[in-house]
């Protein structure tokens, strides 16, 4: 069993004939929480579908838990995906469902359980999650961040090996922010899973993750270890860190020359 | 002439757009077809389709059923009455609702009631990414949700047209024999006489059974195909009312000419 | 809602369809009143059936005793075959006669049957002897006034 349960190598996509993902090296160790930060419209929630199956690469290397995920089957793909639990940006829970049936969801579809067993099971991991007191509620009585927590509870319902999370932390409350990164470093500890946490909140991330990849204009601009990102003096990196407002990322989205655009030239 | 080729370009663009829609949405029905085993193995999730398809329209049906037949009372005996033949009251209403009215304007209702509420439902469950979150978890959203609504509703329609139907000659005896006072034996022998159980009525109900699959299967390809926002779901939603509403007037006609046809 | 709750409303939903169907079954329909099962078939032959068609009623002195099943044609004859479907529980003598009748002015066409003396009954398959085509409403006012112009042309002539 190799070490990294991710392996990717010059990947490339492209949504027909736009070029998103242009030759991207990433790998993630077991047991890891890596990072894919990034400006918006960068790429990072493609490269995760990419991860999840749910497109197929254009070109490169593709492996996850030593599965080549390019000529994968719809049955192979399913089945590794029984290995993988995604956490959508707000959550996806399934709204004509309790708390309790959104987690035993998979439970139930998947794994041939007596009804008590789901139950001890589903009480356990919303217990992880420290939900365990609204497994009853429906998921219109849940607030953002809880709901979040509902969908991290039914994505590890399945004891997957690999954990995917589109923006975690968008649009949560600084006291939810920061409960949701502590407990996705500790899912990440105690269960002994990977994690792959697509976000853009950089302080957050430096805080909790082992590993950080930035992804800009398709490829991976920057990479290292947080003490590693925090030192860097690259402008990219040190804009992105302190989020300054004007650097390599520019403040203007590619216009003609303002002059020019008001007829002032004339 | 540019602006002629301009038009006859949008034009063709529009028809390859329209043909390749319909063959997405073909394929689509033959997989919800071909996906549907589970919902028959696990029949409590059709039997919370039938739940939400054909109870929950329950009282549309049966109120509308009821003053539909009331007004075909009313009418036909003012109409009848002139040609000095009110007894065949019951023939009027019976056959205007078993063969017409009761499938075709349950169907509509239907198609107002149940089917944008499932375009809406399913819409949103795409536009919210719980479709994308079952696929995530290995499970197919075609079997889990699309299939057992389609069998939900199909089930569900011909049950609503009877239904709606039996109201209406309730309505038209209430109407013509209790408020007017049409002779009741007369009234209920002639309907007798004059409707058949295979001509008439097992027509009326092949004609639901269509109608129902046409309603829901457009609904779902709707719900599915929505552009995942809110103005998208919308929009699908008023899409399945007014094509299935088309649908079902036109195959109506179609089945019509097959089946009554020379009778 | 809870699993029992919606079953017993779905139990109840479809209960009430069945119930609907036979309603429109027994109640409105005529699977009540005629089974294949209980029906025997005589034939019998017309000039001109006029509007008859199939699943006509046939009555005897005003009561529907049958339905016709079939019409057709014999090339041969150049007459219109009827196929009709009698109630085993009406017995008729082998020489009763049928014609053609409309109810009312503009009503629908139906056989009667007029019995006769016999004590043979009808069986399947019988052929009746006697029969009375539809009397067609422009043949009739064709003869009145071909009657009229010769009666008028008669007593013009003397003069
Ligand atoms: N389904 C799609 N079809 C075409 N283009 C897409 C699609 N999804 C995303 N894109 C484009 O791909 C680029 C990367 O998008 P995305 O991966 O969502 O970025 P991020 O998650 O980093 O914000 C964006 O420019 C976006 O417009
Ligand atoms: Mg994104």
């Amino acid at each position: 069993m190799s070490d990294n349960l991710i392996e990717i190598r010059d990947l490339s996509f492209a949504y027909r004939e736009r070029l998103v993902l242009k030759g991207i090296n990433l790998s993630a160790r077991r047991g890891q929480v890596v990072a894919i930060m990034g400006i918006s419209g960068g790429g990072k929630t493609t490269l995760l579908r990419l991860i999840g199956g749910a497109l197929r690469p254009t070109s490169g290397v593709l492996n996850v838990d030593g599965v080549d995920m390019s000529h994968l089957d719809r049955d192979g793909l399913y089945r590794l995906r029984r290995r993988m639990g995604m956490l959508f940006q707000f959550g996806a829970l399934f709204t004509d469902m309790s708390v309790f049936d959104n987690v035993a969801f998979p439970l139930r579809e998947h794994a041939d359980l007596p009804e008590e067993m789901i139950r001890d099971l589903v009480l356990m991991k919303l217990n992880a999650v420290g939900l365990r007191g609204a497994h009853d509620l429906m998921p219109s009585e849940l607030s953002g961040g809880m709901a979040r927590r509902v969908a991290l509870a039914r994505a590890i319902a399945l004891e997957p090996s690999l954990i995917l999370y589109d923006e975690p932390f968008a649009g949560l409350d600084p006291i939810s922010l920061g409960v949701t990164g502590n407990l996705i470093r500790r899912l990440t500890d105690t269960l002994g899973v990977t994690s792959i946490v697509v976000t853009h909140d950089i302080q957050e991330s430096l805080r909790m993750v082992d590993y950080v990849y930035f992804v800009s204009e398709g490829v991976i601009a920057a990479q290292g270890t947080p003490d590693e990102l925090r030192a860097s003096t690259e402008p990219f990196v040190h804009q992105f860190v302190h989020g300054e407002e004007d650097g390599p990322v520019p403040f203007h989205y590619p216009a003609p020359a303002y002059a020019d655009e008001l007829e002032l030239a004339a | 002439m540019n602006n002629l080729l301009n038009s006859l370009r949008g034009i063709g663009a529009h028809v390859i757009d329209g043909i390749w829609r319909m063959g997405v949405a073909t394929r689509f029905f033959l997989m919800t077809l071909l996906q549907s085993g589970q919902s028959f193995r696990r029949f409590h999730l059709i039997i919370r389709e039938i739940f939400s398809a054909g109870v929950l329209s329950l009282i549309i049906i049966l109120v509308s059923g009821l003053f539909v037949g009331m007004v075909l009372g009313l009418q036909g005996y003012e109409t009848l009455q002139t040609y000095g033949s009110e007894e065949a009251l019951g023939v009027l209403v019976s056959l205007s609702l078993v063969r017409e009215l009761g499938p075709v304007v349950a169907a509509l209702l239907f198609a107002s009631r149940a089917g944008s509420a499932i375009t809406a439902e399913i819409g949103l469950m795409k536009a919210t990414e719980q479709l994308a979150a079952m696929e995530m978890m290995a499970v197919d959203p075609v079997a889990r949700v699309v299939a057992p609504r389609f069998w939900g509703a199909v089930i569900s329609m011909p049950i609503l047209a009877a239904l709606f139907s039996a109201m209406g000659i309730l309505g038209g005896y209430l109407v013509g024999v209790v408020l007017i006072g049409v002779d009741e034996g007369a009234f209920w022998s002639q309907m007798q006489a004059a409707v058949d159980f295979r001509e008439d009525i097992l027509n009326g109900v092949i004609k639901s059974v269509v109608f129902g699959v046409a309603v829901t299967a457009i609904a779902l390809f709707e719900g599915y195909d929505a552009p995942p926002t809110a103005e998208g779901v919308s929009r699908a939603t008023t899409r399945t009312v007014v094509t299935s509403s088309l649908a079902i007037l036109g195959l109506d006609f179609i089945l019509t000419a097959f089946m009554f046809r020379g009778v | 809602m809870q699993r029992a709750t919606l079953d017993l409303w779905v139990g109840i939903f479809v209960v009430a369809g069945i119930a609907a169907v036979l309603f429109l079954a027994l109640r409105v329909g005529n699977m009540g009143s005629f089974d294949s099962a209980s029906t025997y078939t005589v034939k019998a032959s017309f000039d001109n059936i006029g509007g008859l068609k199939a699943r006509a009623p046939i009555k005897s002195a005003g009561v529907v005793v049958g339905r016709v099943s079939e019409i057709g044609f014999d090339s041969n004859m150049y007459e219109a075959t009827v196929m009709m479907k009698l109630d085993t529980r009406y017995k008729f003598p082998k020489d009763t006669s049928a014609s053609i009748m409309t109810s009312g002015l503009l009503g629908e066409q139906y056989i009667a049957l007029e019995a006769g003396g016999e004590d043979k009954k009808l069986v399947e398959g019988d052929h009746l002897k006697i029969t009375q085509g539809a009397v067609v409403l422009e043949n009739l006012i064709g003869q009145f006034l071909y009657n009229k112009s010769e009666g008028e042309s008669k007593t013009a002539e003397p003069r």
